[in-house]
């Protein structure tokens, strides 16, 4: 069944009631990750690599052991051994093996902050001290931080085993590049030929984090017959039992994962830190242990995403047909392989129309925490380059820079470089929203400027479970699976008061633990309102044939004579006979004689998640002096197919844009020549603050996506791509000087400028 | 080391507790009074998940000790609404869509409480400055500080709750 249609069908689905775990979370009664405490409990705190390569020699805890209040120590040696197997639970991939040696390292450190043992004491202030008394002894190894420094043959090699994958042959020496992968389409040789006018830069982007403001927390409580229990806060109860399960080698079934409330995400709780070292202290102790991180241990250890280098040949007519378009992406993927880069590619070109086409990506080691996904991860690195690129095409080919876009911007049709032909795709609307905007007619002021980018993101399906359960009195339980980051319970009632028909207020949506509901895949990949909502519907949908049935015994008469609206059996015309309607309540209160309970389970593989497309407008002001940059005013177009709950899609937006805007402006990683952080706090890490922005305008537009019930695309994930080249072009407009090196800084742009203007720099 | 024995009153009532000289107040509150809505972002003063007023004064908990709050009188975010009456800033959070996760979201709201306790018509530049302490990494604070103006035109009169 679908509600794809005229909006006006649409009683629920499309307005802004208030969110049902709203009053919770204003009055502080929400319960995050660090807020469950159990009796008896313990406190587990980890100690850390002070170097960013360096071999274990040895690791002596008799003196930590015997600091009255501890009661155990973990190591390396408590864990078993994880065989380097792929499994799918998270947002990507991931390497079990990989995966259990960056809870615990085995043999090395590869970075500042990886984990060499752990504490459980009576209080956090006694785990501290006991950190202190564990003595360990490494052989400091030659570090590499940097993606192209890493690739370099002689770099220091971070595993022995990694051998690049991708080419052929396959290579005789270990490499810190441990992955090769490239799309080709049309003839990129013949497409540089045909071009009038070609441009190549270079672009690089630094690492930045997650910057969730909650850091990693759980309670871990294992028992003397291995029965777990597992409250944490993260973006998958699912991927927690999971992974926890496969890292300390126990049964799925013996853990029960219950999520806590998330305090963000933003992929970075798509992994697991914390819960594999509480497990085996527990175990050890014999009485539950708390573990939180503090923000330090969040910089040096969780997190972030790539740095990288995003190199990039346009190839174009005079009149802005595009001909060629290469790029080459390099992405640090931390301590251990899997950056973004695969997305990265699939993401570089996906707005344009090309006939000939290369990109190229390299997954490199360096020794740095093992990258976390980051909101459409990998997309925003390979677009602000792209984007920024074509902008450049832009300016030297005297086109409007939107222009441009709409001339060769992928359609209904239109092949991407990676693969696939697209359809029903809504691209090309939000260029023509951003065209009628009246924010692209206003005037600008001296050294302001004005910039254009675009972003995709192919958002996610995957697999998901719901429960629809109808009470005693007509009210609606609604059970899912994933972790509500930011406003999902209020869609998962949406969705299921309007295939009901009962009021939104009647409807209560809880998220279940690991033994409340089916498997359910994380919260991430822009997937929960499309995978998560086709569930709920499709469970509400089973309830109402239900309904319709005990409608029909109530009234003895075929269930096919009964039909369901506005939340009601009516009799479906005269030939049915002649009855007074029954209210979904009316209903309930029968149950027993009728059946029994009244709900329906959906267990389903999501597929047709349909892909996101956004434009960005913004205006900036450059203060000359002092090379700081304001953002005046942002624009911010996308195409969500269809918005179930508006406000929280605008949120959405809003929030994705200033992430990217903290990214272009002032975010990055800061190394000492050590391979020590040196930014490890929000002090001296600066993600925007309220008075750093504008308010950001939205702009929804709606291409209804027709493989989800009510149109949905994902939404989350795509408005943090645009805006890195949508600054840097909005400073290329104000100053005719481009910066090329994320983060545009204060002192970058002050360097910029004195570049362009020799003669007035050496005046000074 | 032995504990202090602390008096104080938080959110209107007497408080007797004690905590070790190093505890903070922000430890005091979660971990020996219960009272967990106040958050820990950073424990270095730069989120200000943890603020609450102190005596009319707007502070992060996590750069007070335990022991300061002697003889104190405190205002912690289970303390904002009066009974089942959401104050108005809460009530705005809600309508307005202003939280997305809800970690920064009780820091948020005794902020803006501590804004419109001391200025009920604060433009939007001043309402931004003040709320600069208060990291949101989710919603980009557009619909934050829209609730915050909104709840300020009910406290003076000039909107509905």
């Amino acid at each position: 069944m679908t509600f794809v249609g005229p909006k006006e069908n649409l009683k629920v689905v499309g307005t802004r009631p208030v969110r049902p775990d709203g009053v919770d979370k204003v009055t502080g009664r929400a319960n995050f990750g660090a807020d469950m405490t159990m009796p008896g409990m313990l406190w587990g705190k980890i100690k850390r690599s002070p170097y960013a390569h360096a071999r274990i020699v040895s690791i002596n805890y008799d003196k930590a052991l015997a600091l009255p209040g501890v009661k155990a120590v973990v190591t390396r040696a408590d864990f078993p051994d994880v065989p380097p197997e792929l499994a799918y639970i998270g947002e990507a991939p991931a390497n079990l093996r990989d995966l259990s040696r960056n809870c615990m390292a085995k043999g090395k450190v590869l970075y500042e902050g990886h984990a060499v043992a752990a504490v459980a004491a009576t209080s956090p202030a006694i785990a501290e001290e006991a950190l202190d008394l564990i003595e360990v002894e490494y052989e400091v190894l030659p570090h590499v931080l940097d993606v192209e420094a890493a690739m370099a043959p002689d770099a220091p090699v971070l595993h022995e085993d990694v051998f690049t994958l991708g080419v052929d042959p396959k290579p005789t020496k270990p490499s810190n590049i441990a992955k090769r992968i490239q799309f080709v389409k049309g003839d990129i040789e013949k497409g540089f030929a045909e071009a009038e006018v070609i441009i190549a830069r270079r672009y690089t982007t630094k690492p930045v984090h997650q910057a969730y403001i909650e850091p990693h927390a759980c309670v871990v409580s294992v028992a003397s017959d291995g029965q777990c229990t597992i409250w944490s806060s993260s973006q998958g109860q699912f991927m927690v039992r999971g992974y926890t399960a496969r890292i300390v080698g126990a049964d799925i079934a013996s853990i029960r994962a219950i999520p806590a409330e998330i305090g963000g995400g933003f992929g970075g709780k798509t992994i697991v830190y914390l819960e594999p070292v509480a497990y085996m202290l527990s175990k050890k102790a014999g009485r539950p242990v708390k573990m939180v991180m503090s923000r330090e241990e969040v910089f040096r250890a969780t997190g972030p995403t790539s740095g990288a280098v995003v190199e990039v040949k346009l190839g174009a007519k005079r009149d802005g047909r595009l001909t060629a378009a290469q790029a080459v992406l390099k992405y640090q993927s931390g301590a251990f392989p899997g950056s973004p880069i695969n997305q990265g590619c699939t993401c570089a070109f996906a707005m344009y129309d090309i006939p000939n086409a290369v990109v190229t990506g390299y997954d490199v080691l360096c020794n740095r925490p093992k990258v976390a996904a980051y909101r459409a991860p990998g997309a925003p690195i390979a677009s602000f380059g792209v984007e920024s690129c074509i902008d450049e095409l832009a300016r030297e080919l005297g086109i409007d820079p939107l222009a441009l876009r709409e001339k060769n911007a992928a359609k209904d049709g239109t092949k991407a470089v990676h693969g696939p032909t697209w359809v029903n795709i809504g691209y090309v609307a939000t260029l023509e929203a951003a065209k009628a905007s009246e924010h692209l007619k206003s005037p600008l002021g001296p050294n302001q400027g004005r910039g254009i980018a675009s972003g995709y993101w192919h958002n996610a399906g995957g697999e998901s479970s719901a429960a629809v359960h109808v009470n005693e009195d007509g009210t609606v339980t609604v059970t899912g699976g994933h972790p509500d980051i930011g406003g999902s319970r209020a869609s998962m009632a949406m969705m299921a008061a309007e295939v009901l028909g009962v009021p939104y207020e009647r409807v209560r949506p809880i998220v279940g633990d690991t033994a409340a509901i089916g498997f359910s895949a994380v919260t991430g990949g822009s997937r929960v309102t499309f995978a998560g909502g086709m569930a709920v519907t499709r469970a509400a949908e089973k309830v109402v044939e239900d309904l319709k049935r005990r409608a029909a015994i109530m009234w003895d008469i075929s269930p096919e004579a009964v039909e369901w609206r506005d939340g009601k059996a009516y009799p479906a015309g005269a030939n049915a006979g002649s009855f007074e309607p029954l209210s979904l309540a009316q209903i309930a209160a029968k149950a027993a004689r009728t059946g029994g309970p009244i709900s329906a389970e959906v267990q389903l593989n999501a597929q047709g998640q349909g892909p996101g497309f956004a434009t960005h407008i913004c205006d900036v002001e450059v203060d000359k002096e002092t090379g700081r940059v304001k953002i005046l005013r942002y624009t911010a177009i996308q195409d969500v197919g269809r918005a179930i709950h508006p406000s929280y899609v605008e949120g959405q937006m809003q929030g994705g844009v200033t992430q990217g805007i903290g990214w272009a402006l002032n975010e990055e990683y800061i190394y000492d020549q050590n391979g020590r952080l040196e930014n490890p706090g929000f002090l001296d890490y600066r993600v925007p603050v309220a008075s750093d922005m504008p308010m950001i305008d939205t702009v929804i537009v709606e291409v209804p996506n027709p493989r989800h019930p009510f149109g949905a695309r994902g939404c989350g994930e795509v408005p943090i791509v645009p805006p890195m080249a949508a600054v840097a072009n909005a400073i290329c407009d104000a100053l005719g000087v481009r910066l090329r090196d994320l983060p545009m800084s204060p002192p970058k742009v002050l360097a910029a400028i004195d570049a362009a203007t020799p003669l007035a720099a050496a005046a000074e | 080391m032995s504990k202090h024995h602390v008096s104080t009153i938080i959110n209107g009532e007497p408080v007797e507790f004690l905590c070790e000289p190093q505890q903070t107040l922000l430890d005091v509150l979660r971990d020996e009074l219960n009272l967990t809505g106040s958050k820990e972002g950073c424990a270095s003063g730069d989120c200000g998940a943890c603020s609450v007023i102190v005596d009319g004064r707007l502070v992060c908990s996590c750069l007070m000790l335990g022991v300061e709050a002697e003889g104190r009188r405190i205002t912690t975010i289970e303390g904002i609404a009066d009974g089942d009456r959401l104050h108005p800033v809460q009530q705005k959070f809600l309508e307005h869509a202003a939280l997305q996760c809800g970690f920064c979201t009780p820091g948020l709201i005794v902020a803006a409480k501590a804004l419109l306790d001391e200025n009920p018509n604060p433009t939007e530049e001043e309402t931004r400055y003040w709320l600069a302490g208060n990291l949101c990494r989710c919603t980009g604070y557009d619909k934050v500080i829209r609730a915050v103006l909104d709840a300020a035109a009910v406290i003076r009169g000039e909107a509905a709750q």
